[in-house]
């Protein structure tokens, strides 16, 4: 009998040697004569344990990680494919407290299923929020997203469900779902491997959506960084097309919705909904002016839904499941589960689902392990190059939207960057202006001209010439972007250089 | 400006023809020239133009906006090294100048022998394996300047 074993074929994965691993198993397996099924999932998001390979047995997946191809032929010696015993072994995977502790909604297929197979999707409970929702009239899914608190996840945690109304609202012959996949927060990785992992939940998703609000054309915006992405999108799309969850007629309802891949070209700004927009029309990404609000006027002047991928991923399964169900995670008003990404310097990076509440040192530690050099963690990154710096003080701040921004901080999407104790924070607080300058769409001064002499104050701050000067004047160009600038950019870049200012203050007097 | 060859301007002008009709086409187009091409020669810009009804200026607008489109030829693989904080925690800045150094060349730059352009890049997604590195769509993960030599190495025969 075929013994199936799993091979992730998740970017990440692939970057520290899963093809060669895929390879070396087939090859080590057609020279024995075993015979072996190689199934490339997508990750569980234990980043420091891939490559992971599983085994299927009749107790369960086991794991074995991290594994080289000159691995391969002593896991065959060790009888791997019957799970035996090995250096690497790591026992039943969904066992290790790390995957067993979580709670994962919106991840719940990732890294368990073939990605790119619907086959394999439909087995694992896939399309069931689609096909009840087929059932209901609009204004209940509508009801059901509400009921479920979610908020979107791309980081301005506005309510999903009142969204929707908006656009369902707006009359128009023609609307549009749009997915806003440019994940460019540095220390964020959700979305690409719930894209890679599992796309057929956010086509779901995007399907709900439309019919939610009336649309009939989708369009997912992905960044170009993130070709492994592409192709699964692609290849999930197809497939749904093929056996009619997509087009004209989905599953003979009559209802129609079609989905297509647009690709971003490296412009960090495209993450902001209206640039998005622009960039989408195929113009430069300028931000608009708001209002009109997207829901009313977005995509061609047409009511448009722009969520996160996060947000459309977690849809599927509050309609399956209900959204009083999805409420009964998490704390206050931040409800359902929240995709953390520990990455930076860290020893057990990856990706953790947990109801919002869970505080930033237990993710730190009792997941992450403290940091990869093994030196104390002195500051973490919250919610991407825009995120506030957070000092050892502020740890215990439980991981919800409203708690982080009583700490001037942003949850944002959800990526938390550990530094070690050798970080220079007036260095992270020149990076960020920096970043901010060559990210700038132009449009307003405070962003495009701000960033720029704010690279040259920190300069001259960090060279010691008239510090003390300096150092007010950049808390007085913080202010003016904060308060004039258009968008989020300009306008957060401030939080990491003021929280650098604050907490490491030290780095700044050097 | 050098005029494109007859060849080249059939490429630009089978994309433009295949795409031209889509809502918001001219990413698509762009990318779609620059797959083929490697990069989007300023003289394909009229031809763009033409075919989306939209001003020269409107196209060499929409082209130097994103960083990942370029109007010059690349070397024959693209080194893209991730900057952003991640990466940073991890001593990316070691791999960033034993890139430099290795290549002979600063950011955007090509190697003398056309193997290598490096471009940077703020995050590829992998910040749980960092330093990240990506050449020609190929992700690398927990990059250090050792480890770059053998990706160049083996890049470098291709």
């Amino acid at each position: 009998m075929s013994v199936t074993i799993f091979v992730p074929r998740d970017a990440a994965a692939l970057s520290l040697g899963a093809e060669d691993v895929a390879k070396a198993i087939a090859a080590e397996a057609k020279a024995r004569k075993v015979d072996v099924t190689i199934v490339r999932n997508g990750t569980r998001g234990m980043v420091w344990l891939e490559p992971l390979v599983e085994v299927a047995t009749n107790k369960g997946r086991v794991g074995y990680g991290p594994v080289q191809a000159s691995d391969v032929r002593s896991l065959f010696d060790a009888d791997f494919d019957k799970g035996g015993t090995h250096p690497l072994a790591l026992g039943l995977v969904e066992e290790i407290p790390y995957f067993k502790s979580q709670q994962r909604l919106t991840f719940a297929r990732v890294g368990v299923t073939d990605p790119i197979s619907l086959e394999d999707y439909l087995a694992h409970d896939g399309y069931g929020g689609l096909m009840r929702a087929l059932g209901l009239a609009p204004a209940d899914i509508i009801k059901e997203v509400t009921d479920s608190g979610l908020r979107g996840r791309g980081g301005a945690a506005f309510p999903t469900g009142i969204k929707w109304k908006t656009v369902a609202d707006a009359p128009a012959d023609q609307k549009y779902v749009t997915c806003n996949a440019d994940e460019g927060d540095s220390g964020t990785f959700a979305d690409r491997m719930l894209m890679e992992g599992d796309p057929f939940c956010l086509i779901e998703g995007m399907t709900i959506a439309a019919l939610a609000v009336g649309a009939t054309q989708g369009y997912i915006y992905l960044r170009c960084e993130y070709p492994h992405a592409h192709r699964a999108l692609n290849a999930a799309i197809e497939a749904a097309y093929a056996e009619h969850y997509l087009g004209d007629n989905i599953r003979g309802t009559g209802k129609r919705f079609d989905l297509e891949v647009r690709l971003g070209a490296g412009a960090y700004i495209c993450g902001e909904e209206t640039s998005m927009l622009e960039s989408l029309e195929g113009k430069r990404g300028e931000i608009r002016p708001r209002p009109p609000l997207p829901a009313v006027k977005g995509l061609f002047g047409q009511p448009t839904i722009v969520n996160n991928v996060m947000s459309l991923a977690s849809v599927p399964v509050i309609l399956q499941k209900g959204g009083e169900f999805y409420k009964n995670f998490g704390v206050g008003r931040s409800r359902g589960t929240l995709t953390i990404q520990l990455g930076g310097n860290i020893k057990r990076g990856g990706l953790i689902e947990k109801a919002f509440g869970v505080t930033l040192r237990e993710i730190l530690y009792e997941y992450g392990g403290g940091s990869a050099t093994g030196r104390p963690i002195r500051a973490v990154q919250v919610g991407g190059p825009l995120g506030a710096y957070l000092p050892e003080s502020q740890f215990d701040t439980p991981l919800d939207y409203e708690a982080f921004a009583n700490i001037n901080a942003l949850l944002g999407h959800g990526g938390i960057v550990a530094f070690d104790d050798t970080v220079d924070m007036a260095q992270m607080a020149r990076y960020a202006m920096e970043f901010c300058a060559i990210e700038s769409c132009g449009k307003c001064t405070p962003c495009r001209i701000g960033s720029t002499r704010g690279v040259e104050v920190m300069d001259r701050v960090i060279a010691g010439q008239n510090r003390e000067f300096h150092l007010t004047l950049i808390e007085e160009l913080c202010d003016t972007m904060l308060n004039g600038s258009l968008c989020g950019l300009g306008g957060l870049t401030p939080y990491p250089v003021s929280s650098a200012l604050k907490h490491f203050p030290e780095d700044f007097r050097r | 400006m050098a005029p494109l060859d007859s060849e080249t301007q059939q490429t630009v002008s089978a994309v433009v023809d295949r795409l031209k009709d889509k809502p918001g086409a001219l990413l698509p187009i762009l990318h779609g020239i620059q797959d083929a091409l490697g990069y989007i020669p300023p003289a394909a810009v009229p031809a763009i133009a033409e075919g989306l009804n939209l001003s020269r200026a409107d196209v060499h607008g929409v082209i130097s906006f994103y960083h990942y489109f370029r109007d010059t030829k690349p070397g024959r693989h693209t080194v893209h090294l991730c900057r952003a904080e991640a990466c940073q925690s991890m001593n990316q800045k070691a791999t960033e100048a034993h890139a430099k150094q290795k290549l002979g060349v600063e950011f955007h730059g090509t190697t003398a022998n056309g193997a290598f352009t490096l471009e940077p890049v703020y995050c590829l997604g992998n910040c749980a394996a960092s330093p990240a590195v990506m050449v020609d769509g190929e992700l690398y993960g927990r990059v250090t300047p050792e480890r770059l030599d053998a990706i160049l190495a083996d890049w470098g025969k291709r």
